[in-house]
This record gives structure tokens, C-alpha cells and sequence, in this order.
């Protein structure tokens, strides 16, 4: 996922281009950066821009950040979010909230991405609201200390694992699913008995503002607040101490959170994205093939989602095919002019638009356009575009594409395809078509991916039972579900003795038989204990 | 605690290497007179720049190694246990004398602590290895037909292990066993604090484990700094808060997940106790805990007693008592106390006792000499003295004195969160507050240490004390990437999900979401009208 802007302490982030240059010398003045007021232009280029900036003139600093997080912490160290009853009257409130503003956040995702309603209220709003009904029902549970069993070398104890929070949580999230992204994590939060701090992102204003507002309305505003803004309020933000921070963009700016963190020893977890693949086999139903994919690729925010398909593998002999089949899928979906469809997002600002066609219009990539490639900058929207073996060093085959584009490269056989996914940073999800057993198997054991679904594209975030979440450049740590409550408690041993049953065998002085004694004690071996008990052991 | 807190400079090889080689350029154009010595210089450079070349060659081959998929083979993973279960069994005289060189640790204490609590762990990890290396079945809900989903265990990769000098053949293996279970390739950089220790396990270790997957490297900060800087999928690092800020940040690199286990100030609050066969069995538990386990130098060890004022002249009392049954006239020829890890430690602790007004504190103690510090009792040194700001890690004990017990808990939330909280109370209501209102790793009621010992328990810090937890199956989930997995059959699709988008298709998304399966039907059968869309 790309997060055009983002910072924190000294560190300052540059935009998008400046990829990789880490170590250069730090700017001292924001304004002075390029890519910041690249993004500023691209953003009101794109028309849509609600006017918002006059009303926060007030720049939210480091003096903003720190009485904020210490107002929070009061809140927090009352105790008041530890309690079932907060929780739960929090998370209602979210609820309420969802069902009575839905044609609000519908509007805020159309005017920033021109979301089709439908794919909004499927992709966002009611995932968000099963993910509260969700930890509304199973609250009570997760909460609950879990018994552990004792062992002999404890012997005589009782234990359990206990669920608290952490403190003070940060929330960053995305532009791509504003909404869902914004109020996914902000549950698992609550439902832990945190604070919460969202920095929803700058790049989805519209979003942005609303949630600002909603929460403010619906939620305890002396323990769950948004902070808008960009580079400098997440700079902000980031310097204070935090409990946790979990974050969810792209892995150059996941670098800088952790950073970030380290100076504090905060825990996080990083949402990042990374390059998907599917992987067609040619014995698949093609019809139902080819929708998932169009769901999971152009249904899924114009491509720009974590978990969207990057690209497609697939055989030879197979790919003319697919590529038919595309065809006539795509013109059912998005009819014969797709750019023209209402039922597809558009891009999200000026700024990505160019960076997509800048990828589309290289050299030796435009010529392998095989559909598509239409792109309409008026309305930042670029058709549903299949490219057939582009090259593998092209930079469209080396970043994450996160827009309408599909590259198909062809293998001989499959097996060579989970070569190529290995031989890429490991991506947050990985797809596979097949009706071949062995393969599915192969796929699951060799392939390493955040998560994986076979024969079809993204619904496996929908279950949740599943974590979801990364590895390696695809991020760290997990989500949904009761991994949410997780990912925000620390889980506590506590352990019980009484004063019975002490044995002098722990303390010194040592003698050879507390030796004997304490080697079978801890090896839980019942007759060296007795035997060492009566003094009876073997020299 | 561990290095000194070192910047890491150039990261990237190219950035170190062109600094230094400018800085040899000026050097040479300054003074011709300096030639020899700039020479002198330039060889050490190519030395350390040859070690790094061949510190990377070797850690691809791991790599390569682990790609080759053998460590994940569970029968790998079964064998290098063993391995590491014969190692202790074969070698224990051997453990015995260098933790004796390094610690001076009594045999039964290097049994208890690291010995003996490794081998339960390893056996462990052998009878549980099938149940967590086995997928587990994820529930679904009615509306996801003929999907199945499923939770997948794999292999991080390779893995960094850093341990510490206080337990350093425990903190050690203990994360090995992990790293193991869970099929990885892993290096282990053992604290170059404990010497003996240290080369006993670059020795033996490749003796009984397949050298290919696992590696030994010793060395001190150049070398910890430079297997910070290359690519790990995991680092395990087991010492001080600073050196854990350092090892984090070089993570954020390569965004490496870490786990951090750290220390802390842990309490250990003694209420009122009526009955004397519990005071008794209390000061035992809390004298075993404070300095027959490394002589304090332990994350976990007892660093300060919060007591009531009108209950502390009996708990002294007693204290003085049994550490006479326990150590006896003279502690040291006891032989039953470890020593300082080394002289920079020793005139650390030293220099905590130096404050006049914590020398007044002081209840009991005897001459300390060399490296060896007896078992010292304080009682109300100052508050903002440094040995009740920074975490003791020796055989000093301070006793704090309290109003009320109940004090303890906002005297132990003002601070930063301990790694382990131990109360030895009857009272059950003082119990759950302690539970409810502090946070702390771990919290232990009526002993000490022992939570270490517990396969079920996460053992791990929480704000200062740490990230991650591990032991038992928390071991090998620390080491593990949880793959989530879902299978989908062709046969069953709804329409409704693909575009083009209407009213009705809304409509069924509504009942699927809401599990409103009568809906679907009714919607499906046109039998219900869909609600009008709102946006344009």
C-alpha cells in the first residue's frame, strides 16, 4: 500500500519518488520538500478537495501531541476502559453510529474515490460493523482469564493467563479503504480496553473530516480521538510515547514508524502490502475464474487494495485464453467502455495517477498492452488494463502496482510460478486457481505469503477466524478478529502458590541430595523424587 | 548492560565505506609523515571489511540452506532437539565449571536455572512439537459455502538469536528451542560477557546440531553491530532496555520483527502475614529469589520489597536470620552466592551504595572485596536515590516501608512496568486489585522466579520490560508466521458480488452481512423489494 506522506522525529519522509534514499541528510524544513507540495497541488487538482484546512488553522504540534496523550492517559489510568460495561457501550456506539450515517460515509468514499456505493457498502461499511458485532458478541470471552495447567515442577500452583491493556494506542491508517481501515483497528482497540489516537489519512479528506467528526459524536472523547492532519501531525504524534502503534501503508513508511517506536520500545504492528500474485492453472471453470478475478482486482478499489491480485501466472498455452476471457468478463462487468463504468473507483489523487501511467508508458511496457490502457486524467480514472509478459526488471513488475493495471507473465509449468513468487519479497496474500489436489498442496507448503485463498481473490480477510496480516516486507503482526484483541492486550502470567508444600530443596545451602532431588523435580521424574526423598540413589 | 550503547553507523555498506575511505584519503594528503600509520589503519579497515564480506557469504548460505526446506522437516526439528538434550546430558561437568568461571554459580544453582529448566523445556517441545506444528481448522460462517479455512504454521526463516551473560547458557538455548521447533535457520551470538560460556557454546554446538542451520558466532559490539545490519526474519534479543532500543531500530531497517526481553525494577510486596510457618516460607522464597539466582543479576530476580511500616522490623529480622541458615557466618565460602559478572559491574553496584545517605540506609552487609559482593539489606534508601531509579541487577535489597500494603499498588504503577510483580499475600481482594490495577509481564502470588518454569505461561515484559513473550508453545509461536489459509470450490458463487452494481445486489449483501438468511432467499426470489440507493 503506498502512503504518499508520513514522518517521524527528525526523520523526515519524502514523497514517493525519493524511495530508498534513507540515508540521505535530514531536511529541516517541511515546506522545503518536494514532494509534500506536489502532493498539496495534486490533491485540489483533483476537484473533489472539501474545503477543510481553514478550520484547522491551529497546526498540531509536539506541545498538542504530548497534552493529548497525557490527557489520554488520565482517562486511562482512571480505569474507566477497563471495564466490560465501557467497552461494550463503545463499540455500540460504533455500531449506532455505522447504521445511522451510512449515506454519509458512502458520500465521503465517493467523493474521495468515487466508491461505487455497492463496493462501499460491501468492502467497508459492512465489514466494519460484523467485525463490531463480532467482538460485541464474543467480548465477554475474550476477556475472560484463561486457566493454564501446571506442571509438577511448579508443584503445588495454579495459573492463568490474563487479558489487559496496553495503555495508550496509536491508530494510522490508509487512504485506499479509509473507512474500514480507519475503524477496524480503533474496535480491536477498544474491545482490549485501550485509549485510542486515529490519524486517519490526509489523502482521503473527505473520510478524514468524517470520522473526525463521527467519532467525536458517538465515542468518549476523553479516551478515543482523531487527529487529522499529515506529515507533521503523524511527526507529532510518533515522537510521543505510545503503548502500541499499529499502522497500515507502505513498508518505507512502516520503516520509519518502527524507528519511531524502537526510541520507546513500542510495540507494533505494520500493515504494509506488497506484490500479490495469482496463480491460473488451465484446468479451472473459467467464467466463475475470471469474475473472481475481476472481483479481486478491478471490484477491489481500482486495484488500489493490500490484497488486491498484482499480477497473474499462469502458462503458456493458457494465457490467450485468460486473456479472452478477461475481455468479455470486463465488458460484462464495466460494459464496453469500462472508463466510463461507475461501478469502478477512480485513482486516488493526481499524484498517483502519474506515478500508474508513468509505469504503464515505460518503454518497453506500453507496447504489451493486450486490453486497456485507456486512462482519462480529468477524471483520474484508468481503464481495467491487461499487459502480457512485460519484463521482469520493468518497474511495474518491481513495486507494488496498486491500481487497474494486470501484468500476465507465462511459465511452462506452474511449479516454475511459485519460483517466481519466492523469488519476490513475500506478499501479503497470495491467490491460486486450480482444481489440482497435489498443486493447492505444493502451493500452501512452498509458497510464503501473509495469508493465501485458493480459487478465489481477497474474501479470506472476511473470516474471522483468520489473522490477517503480513510477513517480512508485507508487515508485522496481525488482525481481525479475536487476533484484534490480541494484537492490543498484553497477555499476563499470573501464577498462584500457597504457603504449603515448600520444599528447602530451592533454597541454599546446597547439598549433593537437594541436587539429586532438584534434577528430578524438574524432570518431573516421580520415582527420583521419591528416591532422592529417602536419601536412596545410586553413586 | 550488555555493550555499550554503540551508534550504528552506515548501514548501507557502500555509506561506511566511502566515510572511511575518505577519511584515509585526507589522512594521506595531511601528512606523508602519517603513510605507516594511515597504512596500519587501511589493514585493519580491509580486515573488518573482509569479515563483513564473509559474514554475508555465510549467512546466504543459510539461507540457501533454509530454502532448501530441510529445517522444516519435522524430523530436523525432532533431531536437532535431541541434539541439544544430549549436549546438556553429555556435558554437564563441563556447564558446571564454565559457569562457575563466568559466575561463579554453585552447580545446584547452574542446575536449577539453566540446566535442568532447559532440558523440561526441550522435552516439551518434543512431546507437544506434532499438536503445534499441525494447521488448525478456522470456523466459518453459513454464508462462505463449500469454503474451508485453515491457520498454517510456517517458518519465519533465518533467525537472530542475541542472549545475555547472567543466565548464558539458559537465555541461551531456551529461544534455540524455539527457533527450532518452529523450522527455522537461526545464529546465536551468546554475550561475550561470559567468555567461558560463550566459546563453550561456539564449541559444542556444532558438535551435536547441524551446523548448516545453526550457527554459533561469538564476538562483542563490532560484531553485534554488524549481524544487526544485515537481513534477519527474526531478531530474539535477551538484555537491557538501551541496547534493545538500538537492536529494534536496526529491525525497522529490514522490518524484521523483534522480541525483547528486557528487565526491570520487579517488586516484591510482602503483606502482613499472620501465621510465622508463612513469614518464614516468604523470606526463604524472596532471599532464594533475590540472591541464590545469579546473586540478583537476574531480569526476573527480586530487585526491591514494598512492606508495611509496622511489619518491617519482624520481615528484618527474620531476613537477617535465614541468611545466616542460608549462606551462613561468611557467604562467601559458602560458595552458595554467584559472583559480579566483572569489575565494571562490581563498582556499578558500588557506586549505588556509594550515595552517603543509601550507605545510611544500610541494615546488613559484610566487607565486599574483589568482585564479590555479599548480600546487602537496605531499608528506605531515597526515592530518587539512583538505586531505586535504575534496576539494581545485584545482591542489594532495598525494603521499602508503606502506610498501608494497599500503597504498593500506586507505588508500582508510578513507575515503569516491571517484567514481573511478585505479592505474597493471603488477601484475596488485595490479590485482584494487584491483578486488575497494575501492569507488569507477569505476576506471581507467594514465591518468586518460578513463573519461568511454567511451559504454559507467556513469559515476557510489557512497556520497558519488554516485547514478545515466549516459553512453551509461546516459543515456537514466536518464531512462527501464522499463514492464513482458505480453500474455495468453484461450484458456489453469488452473482451479486461481481459488477455491474444495482439496488438488489445491495439488497442481498445487506442480508448476507447481517447472516439474514430468510432475506437472501426472499431477495433472490424477488419476493422482497431492495431499499433505493443513496448515492448518486
Amino acid at each position: 500500500m503506498l502512503w504518499a506522506a508520513g514522518g517521524c522525529g527528525r526523520t523526515l519522509v519524502f514523497g514517493y519518488h525519493f524511495t530508498a534514499k534513507s540515508d540521505l541528510p535530514l531536511l529541516p524544513v517541511l515546506s522545503s520538500c518536494p514532494a509534500i507540495s506536489l502532493l498539496c497541488r495534486s490533491a485540489s487538482a483533483s476537484g473533489t478537495f472539501p474545503v477543510m484546512a481553514e478550520e484547522e488553522n491551529r497546526v498540531f504540534g509536539a506541545s498538542e501531541a504530548s497534552l493529548l496523550i497525557r490527557e489520554l492517559r488520565d482517562s486511562f489510568k482512571s480505569g474507566r476502559t477497563k471495564s466490560y460495561d465501557w467497552r461494550v457501550s463503545q463499540l455500540r456506539g460504533i455500531e449506532k453510529m455505522i447504521e445511522e450515517r451510512e449515506k454519509d460515509i458512502i458520500q465521503a468514499l465517493y467523493m474521495d474515490l468515487s466508491k461505487p456505493e455497492l463496493e462501499s457498502f460491501f468492502s467497508e461499511i459492512s465489514t466494519s460493523k460484523s467485525s463490531c458485532k463480532k467482538a460485541l458478541k464474543e467480548l465477554k470471552k475474550w476477556m475472560m482469564p484463561e486457566k493454564v495447567k501446571t506442571s509438577m515442577t511448579t508443584y503445588p500452583s495454579s495459573a492463568e493467563i490474563v487479558s489487559e491493556p496496553l495503555g495508550v494506542v496509536l491508530v494510522i491508517s490508509a487512504w485506499n479503504y479509509p473507512f474500514l481501515l480507519s475503524l477496524d483497528p480503533v474496535i480491536g482497540a477498544i474491545a482490549a480496553g485501550n485509549a485510542v489516537v486515529l490519524k486517519p489519512s490526509e489523502i482521503a479528506p473527505a473520510t478524514s473530516s468524517l470520522l473526525a467528526r463521527l467519532l467525536e459524536e458517538y465515542l468518549d472523547k476523553s479516551a478515543i480521538r482523531v487527529v487529522e492532519g499529515a506529515v507533521p501531525e503523524t511527526t507529532a504524534l510518533l515522537d510521543q510515547k505510545w503503548d502500541k502503534i499499529m499502522y497500515t501503508g507502505s513498508g518505507r513508511v512502516g520503516r520509519i514508524v518502527m524507528a519511531a517506536a524502537a526510541r520507546h520500545l513500542t510495540p507494533v504492528i505494520l500493515e504494509l502490502g506488497g506484490k500479490c500474485p495469482a496463480i491460473v492453472d488451465s484446468n479451472v471453470k473459467l467464467e466463475v475464474c475470471v469474475r473472481r478475478i475481476i472481483a479481486g482486482k478491478w471490484a477491489a478499489n481500482s486495484g488500489q487494495a493490500c490484497i488486491s491480485i498484482d499480477y497473474i501466472i499462469t502458462t503458456k498455452q493458457f494465457a490467450p485464453k485468460l486473456i479472452d476471457a478477461l475481455k468479455k468478463g470486463i465488458e460484462e462487468s464495466f460494459g464496453e467502455k469500462p472508463i466510463e463504468s461507475p461501478d469502478m473507483s477512480r485513482i486516488v489523487n493526481a499524484f498517483h495517477f502519474k506515478r500508474l501511467v508513468n509505469l504503464l508508458d515505460e518503454e518497453r511496457v506500453y507496447h504489451k498492452i493486450v486490453l486497456g490502457g485507456q486512462r482519462e486524467e480529468k477524471l483520474l480514472k484508468i481503464a481495467p488494463t491487461v499487459l502480457l509478459d512485460v519484463p521482469e526488471d520493468s518497474q511495474i513488475m518491481q513495486e507494488e502496482i496498486f491500481g487497474p493495471m494486470l501484468p500476465i507473465l507465462t511459465v511452462e509449468n506452474l511449479e516454475e510460478g511459485f519460483e517466481v513468487v519466492n523469488s519476490k519479497p513475500k506478499p501479503l496474500a497470495a491467490y491460486l486457481f486450480t482444481n489440482n489436489e497435489q498443486l493447492k498442496k505444493e502451493f500452501v507448503q512452498n509458497v510464503s505469503a501473509g495469508g493465501m485463498l485458493v480459487n478465489d481473490a481477497i474474501l479470506h480477510v472476511t473470516v474471522p477466524g483468520l489473522p490477517f496480516g503480513g510477513i517480512g516486507e508485507s508487515g508485522i503482526g496481525a488482525y481481525h478478529g479475536k487476533f484484534s484483541f490480541d494484537a492490543f492486550s498484553h497477555k499476563k502470567g499470573v501464577m498462584y502458590r500457597s504457603f504449603e508444600g515448600d520444599s528447602s530443596v530451592r533454597y541454599p545451602p546446597y547439598t549433593p541430595k537437594k541436587q539429586r532431588l532438584l534434577k528430578a523435580l524438574i524432570n518431573g521424574n516421580i520415582i527420583g523424587i521419591i528416591l532422592a526423598l529417602i536419601s536412596w540413589y545410586r553413586k | 548492560m550488555i555493550w555499550r550503547a554503540q551508534p550504528i553507523i552506515g548501514i548501507k555498506t557502500g555509506g561506511w565505506k566511502r566515510r572511511e575511505e575518505g577519511y584515509i584519503q585526507r589522512l594521506y594528503d595531511k601528512n606523508q609523515a602519517a603513510n605507516n600509520f594511515a597504512h596500519i589503519i587501511t589493514h585493519h579497515l580491509v580486515v573488518r571489511r573482509q569479515k563483513m564480506v564473509d559474514l554475508e557469504k555465510e549467512l546466504a548460505a543459510m539461507r540457501e540452506y533454509y530454502s532448501s526446506g530441510n529445517t522444516r522437516d519435522a524430523s530436523w526439528r525432532r533431531a536437532q532437539l535431541r541434539g541439544l538434550l544430549l549436549l546438556l546430558h553429555e556435558n554437564q561437568t563441563e556447564i558446571f565449571n564454565v559457569l562457575k568461571q563466568d559466575l561463579g554459580k554453585h552447580p545446584a544453582e547452574a542446575y536449577r536455572d539453566e540446566i535442568g529448566s532447559t532440558i523440561k523445556s526441550i522435552n516439551y517441545a518434543l512431546d507437544n512439537l506434532k499438536g503445534w506444528m499441525s494447521s488448525e481448522k478456522a470456523k466459518l460462517p453459513k454464508v462462505a459455502l463449500l469454503t474451508t479455512a485453515a491457520i498454517v504454521p510456517e517458518p519465519l526463516g533465518l533467525v537472530l538469536v542475541i542472549s545475555s551473560w547472567n543466565f548464558p547458557i539458559g537465555l541461551s538455548i531456551e529461544p534455540l528451542i524455539g527457533a527450532i521447533a518452529a523450522g527455522n535457520s537461526m545464529v546465536l551470538k551468546p554475550s561475550e560477557l561470559a567468555p567461558s560460556c560463550s566459546s563453550f557454546l561456539a564449541q559444542k554446538i556444532p558438535a551435536y546440531l547441524d551446523s548448516n542451520g545453526i550457527k554459533v558466532i561469538e564476538g562483542g559490539p563490532t560484531v553485534g553491530e554488524q549481524l544487526l545490519q544485515q537481513k534477519w526474519d527474526k531478531i530474539f534479543f535477551t538484555g537491557s532496555a538501551g541496547v534493545g532500543r538500538i537492536v529494534m531500530a536496526a529491525a525497522a531497517k529490514h522490518l524484521t520483527p523483534v522480541t525483547l526481553e528486557l528487565g526491570g525494577k520487579c517488586p516484591a510486596i510482602v503483606d502482613f502475614l499472620s501465621s510465622s510457618w508463612d513469614i518464614e516460607v516468604a523470606v526463604e522464597r524472596v532471599l532464594g529469589a533475590k540472591f541464590s539466582a545469579c546473586a540478583g543479576q537476574a531480569c526476573i530476580g527480586i530487585d526491591y520489597i514494598l512492606v508495611e511500616k509496622k511489619f518491617y522490623p519482624t520481615l528484618v529480622e527474620l531476613i537477617k536470620i535465614k541468611l545466616k541458615t542460608m549462606f551462613g557466618e561468611n557467604p562467601r565460602d559458602s560458595h552458595s552466592v554467584a559472583r559480579i559478572i566483572n569489575r565494571h559491574h562490581f563498582l556499578r553496584l558500588k557506586c549505588l551504595l556509594d550515595d552517603p545517605n543509601v550507605r545510611a540506609s544500610i541494615v546488613h552487609t559484610k566487607k565486599s572485596q574483589e568482585v564479590y559482593i555479599e548480600p546487602t539489606i537496605l531499608v528506605d534508601p531515597p526515592l530518587e536515590s539512583m538505586i531505586m531509579e535504575d534496576e539494581i541487577f545485584g545482591p542489594l535489597l532495598p525494603i521499602i516501608t508503606l502506610q498501608k500494603i494497599e500503597d504498593s499498588i500506586e507505588f508500582i504503577r508510578s513507575r515503569p512496568k516491571p517484567l514481573s510483580l511478585y505479592a505474597f499475600t493471603n488477601d484475596r481482594s488485595l490479590r485482584k486489585r494487584i491483578i486488575s490495577e497494575t501492569s507488569s509481564g507477569s505476576v506471581v502470588f507467594n514465591d518468586a522466579l518460578i513463573q519461568y518454569l511454567a511451559d504454559t505461561l507467556p513469559f515476557g515484559g510489557i512497556g520497558d520490560s519488554g516485547i514478545g513473550r515466549y516459553h512453551g508453545k509461546f516459543s515456537f509461536d514466536e518464531f512462527t508466521h501464522y499463514k492464513a489459509v482458505a480453500w474455495r470450490s468453484f461450484l458456489v458463487d453469488f452473482w451479486f458480488r461481481f459488477p455491474p452494481w444495482n439496488d438488489h445486489k445491495l439488497q442481498l449483501f445487506r442480508h448476507c452481512y447481517e447472516y439474514d438468511y430468510l432475506g437472501v432467499i426472499l431477495t433472490v426470489l424477488r419476493l422482497k423489494k431492495p431499499k433505493p440507493s443513496s448515492a448518486s
